[in-house]
């Protein structure tokens, strides 16, 4: 008997009688014999609760990463999570029910949706955001696509300054036709080359996309950027790290049109990956090219405030070929998690958070310029991330470093076999952060 | 009613201590700066937990009752699925670890990879898309990329039934190909002849829903994957309602190239109130060389994490998908076995059908000539002709105690009711459901202000969609 499935024989009995036909197979009938499967699927035996959890034990003990002490960024960040968001999160309310489509039994859901979206256009700087997307690089992609139909432009340019990651779901979203990307170099700063991206701009642009701070960790002059791309009657789109926004300005302060980037810093476990949650927001001007969903606050018959899901006639389930963007379900309960992180961290909390990493990241770059032979690769300033040349292989030295227990920076091969970026977040102690370079140190001397 | 979490805000209140900073500062420069403050509440871990528990209060959930939302596959989510895809060691490990420092959710994600292929009947698959219209998009690309290669590139037209889903048209759109709309039979199925009109030279692919979109199965299926195979293209199945055919039929037996799974509704990861889903797509071989990154392969020394060769279609995601929600699927399949996942979709099956003998009575049941699968629509034309429509009928039903079916779908019904019960649901729970349609078809006829007023039993009354467009208000105004 299933411990899932209610309905056993004398109830299956039951309802097959009313329905009318003698056996399970009799409802069968509308599928053709030829396409039926025969047998059993080749699946292993089924295990119980027990077993399982025994197994799912034995597979995360062999996740060595697990141990490692994290000086690893590029995208997804090990920050300090506040237990009361799982506590949250698991809730069946929350994490049981559907897309909010019957507003009146769904009000907790819009409400932190709401919320969230507020909490997100104060960090951006801008005037709304939508309920959330996949991840900050499809976040990034949609957001061109979204310059794309508010210009009626078909080109896009991109900052090589980018996460190649970000770079590559751009392609995969855009150029499949209509529309073109063209990247545009970084100077010796490892910031965008204005000079460059004015000789593409020729003939005029959808959007500019910068990161910020960058994929480096190097923080982009938005306000030029955006001077530069706006007299190319295009927008500026800027893919910007959550956490640094505590301590650098808001990019939709500084000119940014459409502001997009990746949740997980914000309360969300790294989980290999995924599910993470992209933001998006961008000016009242532009809200209604948005893709995704997007709440709003409205009355109920009896004038009490309530929330629904808005401006649908922009989504596929209304437009159909003609929306904005096919998606559909979204990350919601990561949005969730984000708005229960800022909500936790609160002002002081969340600028707290981001001081901690500046300093941190700036203690440990100074400790690796110390090293003999160790120089820094790009002179902007940087936030949170930054990138060092090693006098050796950047890849033979993450590897020992995972041997002494540390997950070192990520060898950056584009910028020569030494060079390494590495992140340093609020969890970092200046214990961990001496022995990595202590480790790293003699690692070199030994090498050389 | 609850305020919002910024009306509980005082200055100098937090949720959080940090431990002191144990190293020199660093002064971050003028010029970039933040020049204000970001205006996030002020508020203590206790005020912030009531106001969430309190918001949560205010949702329907699976937990709470039936929830029978058609072609959402609304199923009970294991408890035991949430602790497992929190276990530390599997949760907090880097998304760019060394293969050999995450062997565990390698393997884990190479056998959940195998398990999609056998229950759909393909060779090939990937776990990176988030969402099912994430993986049709993948899908579709991935077809396109092959006509592309064998010269084909012409081959613009993705044709789909006049039943699908919104997401099918908008991901043709996304894919820089053009919507072709195929007339559905008066049984609801596709019509086979107008189908045979429509493909061509210019045919890229064929997309189809099946059961469909109806709730039926498309008998013709091995005649119309062979009228799109034919004219040179290929056929993607939209797997939203695979609920319904689990170690029943596969589509690799139909003629299908490709499909996605939404491990969201059919493999009962938890919808999360829009999300996060996960949308795998499995493949034939041939198209198995364009996947996206982030494939799982298995070698003598371990498994590997590819990262898509010269052929992919590149990458939909930064990352390798959503691996939280894989790790559930992974344990719902472990749990229930071939055996299990048979028995689900033919419970499945007999409580849709069971619903639809007995609603029928009361209901209009369009495009009922059989058996329906896990699902079906009835339509409320005739009740709206005597004062309440399907609007009103969704909104009463909330009054009962139930999610509202999904309204208004497929378009080619009129004033739809689109009914999923799914295997978890018992008897008695269906039947207290039962009694609330007949109930409520009972009050149009004699109070139909009942259920044109409805909702009364909700946190708030029916709310004002025109207003919230109208008078735009998307975020919380700054207090001056």
């Amino acid at each position: 008997m299933s411990t899932y499935i209610p309905n056993g024989k004398a109830q299956r009995k039951q309802m097959l009688d009313v329905i009318g036909v003698e056996r399970f197979e009799d409802l069968l009938s509308p599928i053709p014999e030829s396409v039926r499967f025969k047998g059993e699927l080749d699946l292993p035996a089924p295990v119980s609760e027990l077993e399982l959890v025994k197994e799912f034990k034995e597979f995360a003990a062999v996740n060595s990463s697990a141990d490692l002490i994290c000086f690893r960024g590029a995208g997804a960040y090990d920050h300090f999570i506040p237990s009361a968001i799982d506590n949250i999160l698991t809730r069946s309310e929350f994490f049981t029910a559907y897309t909010p489509y019957q507003a009146e039994v769904s009000q907790g859901t819009l409400q932190a949706i709401f919320e969230y979206q507020t909490m997100i256009a104060r960090l951006t700087g801008c005037d709304a955001a939508n309920a959330c997307m996949y991840d900050g690089a499809s976040a990034t992609a949609e957001a061109a696509l979204m310059a794309i139909r508010a210009t009626k432009k078909k080109r896009v340019l991109v900052s090589g300054s980018l996460n190649p990651r970000t770079i590559d779901v751009m392609h995969t979203y855009i150029d499949n036709g209509d529309f073109e990307i063209n990247e545009v170099p970084f100077g010796a700063d490892g910031l965008i080359d204005l000079e460059a991206a004015r000789q593409l701009a020729e003939g005029g642009v959808a959007a500019l996309v910068l990161q910020y701070p960058n994929f480096f960790g190097s923080i982009e002059d938005i306000q030029a950027a955006a001077n530069f791309v706006h007299e190319f009657k295009g927008l500026l789109v800027v893919t910007a790290d959550p956490i640094a926004l505590g301590v650098i300005e808001a990019p939709g302060k500084l000119g940014a049109d459409i502001v997009v980037g990746e949740g997980q810093p914000m309360g969300i476990a790294m989980s290999y990956g995924g599910p993470y949650v992209g933001f998006m927001a961008t000016s009242t001007k532009l809200l209604r090219k948005m893709p995704g969903r997007i709440v709003g606050r409205t009355e109920d018959r009896a004038g009490n405030t309530g929330y629904v899901l808005t401006l649908q006639t922009r989504e596929q389930h209304i437009r159909r070929a003609k929306a904005t963007s096919n998606i559909c379900s979204n990350q919601a309960l990561m949005a969730l998690a984000n708005v229960i992180y800022l909500t936790l961290a609160g002002e002081d909390g969340f600028v707290g958070v981001a001081a901690q990493c500046w300093h941190k990241s700036h203690y440990l770059f100074d400790k690796l310029l110390g090293i003999d032979g160790v120089t820094r690769v790009f002179n902007a300033p940087f936030c949170r991330e930054f990138v060092v040349d090693l006098p050796v292989s950047a890849e033979s030295a993450a590897l020992a470093m995972e041997e002494k227990g540390y997950l070192a920076g990520l060898p950056i091969h584009g910028l020569g076999e030494g060079a390494m970026m590495l992140t340093v977040t609020e969890k970092r102690t200046r214990e961990e952060i001496d022995g990595f370079a202590d480790a790293l140190s003699e690692f070199i001397k030994g090498v050389r | 009613m609850e305020k919002t979490i910024f009306q509980y805000s005082s200055p100098g209140r937090t949720g959080v201590t940090l431990p002191v900073l144990d190293v020199p500062e660093t002064a971050v420069p003028d010029e970039f700066g933040r020049k204000h403050p970001v205006g996030l509440p002020q508020v203590t871990e206790g005020q912030a937990m009531r106001h969430f528990v309190r918001l949560s209060t205010m949702n329907f959930n699976i937990e709470k009752g039936l929830y029978p939302l058609g072609s959402c596959t609304m199923k009970y989510n294991p408890r035991l699925h949430e602790y497992l895809a929190r276990i530390e060691r599997l949760a907090a490990v880097h998304p760019l670890s060394s293969d050999s420092s995450v062997q565990g959710t390698l393997q884990i994600m190479y056998e959940l990879g195998e398990f999609f292929c056998e229950i759909t009947g393909f060779d090939a698959v990937t776990l990176q898309p988030a969402a099912g219209a994430q993986g049709e998009f993948t899908g579709i690309m991935l077809i396109k990329k092959w006509q592309i290669e064998r010269g084909q590139g012409h081959r613009n037209e993705v044709l789909m039934p006049d039943s699908s889903h919104g997401t099918n048209p908008a991901t043709t759109t996304l894919a820089g190909l053009k919507v072709v709309s195929v007339k559905s039979d008066e049984h609801g199925r596709v019509d086979v002849e107008d189908l045979r009109s429509k493909v061509g030279e210019n045919t890229c692919a064929f997309m189809l829903t099946n059961p469909n979109t109806l709730g039926i199965f498309e008998s013709n299926i091995r005649e119309i994957t062979q009228i799109v195979h034919s004219a040179g293209g290929l056929n993607y199945m939209d797997g939203a309602n695979m609920n319904a055919l689990l170690g029943i039929a596969r589509p690799g037996d139909m003629g299908f190239d490709a499909c996605h799974l939404n491990l969201h509704k059919t493999f009962s990861t938890p919808h999360g109130g829009g999300g996060p889903g996960s949308g795998a797509v499995c493949c034939t071989e041939t198209l198995g060389s364009f996947l996206p990154a982030s494939t799982v392969g298995k070698t003598k020394d371990g498994y590997v994490l590819n990262n898509g060769g010269g052929r992919s279609i590149g990458r939909l995601m930064a990352f390798h998908g959503n691996v939280g929600v894989l790790y559930k699927a992974y344990a719902y399949i472990r749990t229930l076995g071939a055996r299990g996942l048979r028995e689900a979709s033919e419970v499945a099956l007999i409580n849709a059908n069971y619903m639809k003998a007995r609603i029928k009575e009361y209901y209009e049941v369009p495009n009922d000539d059989g058996p329906c699968m896990h699902e079906f629509v009835a339509s409320g034309a005739e009740m709206a002709k005597k004062g309440a429509n399907t609007l009103d009928i969704a909104k009463r039903l909330l009054d009962y105690g139930f999610h509202a079916p999904t309204i208004y779908f497929p378009l080619i019904v009129k004033e739809a009711l689109m009914i999923e019960p799914t295997e978890t649901e018992s008897l008695e729970s269906i039947d207290t459901f039962i009694d609330a349609m007949i109930a409520i078809a009972g009050e149009i006829n004699e109070k139909p202000h009942l259920v044109t007023d409805a909702p009364v039993n909700t946190p708030v009354l029916r709310l004002d969609e025109v207003k919230a467009v109208k008078d735009l208000c998307l975020v919380e105004p700054v207090e001056l």
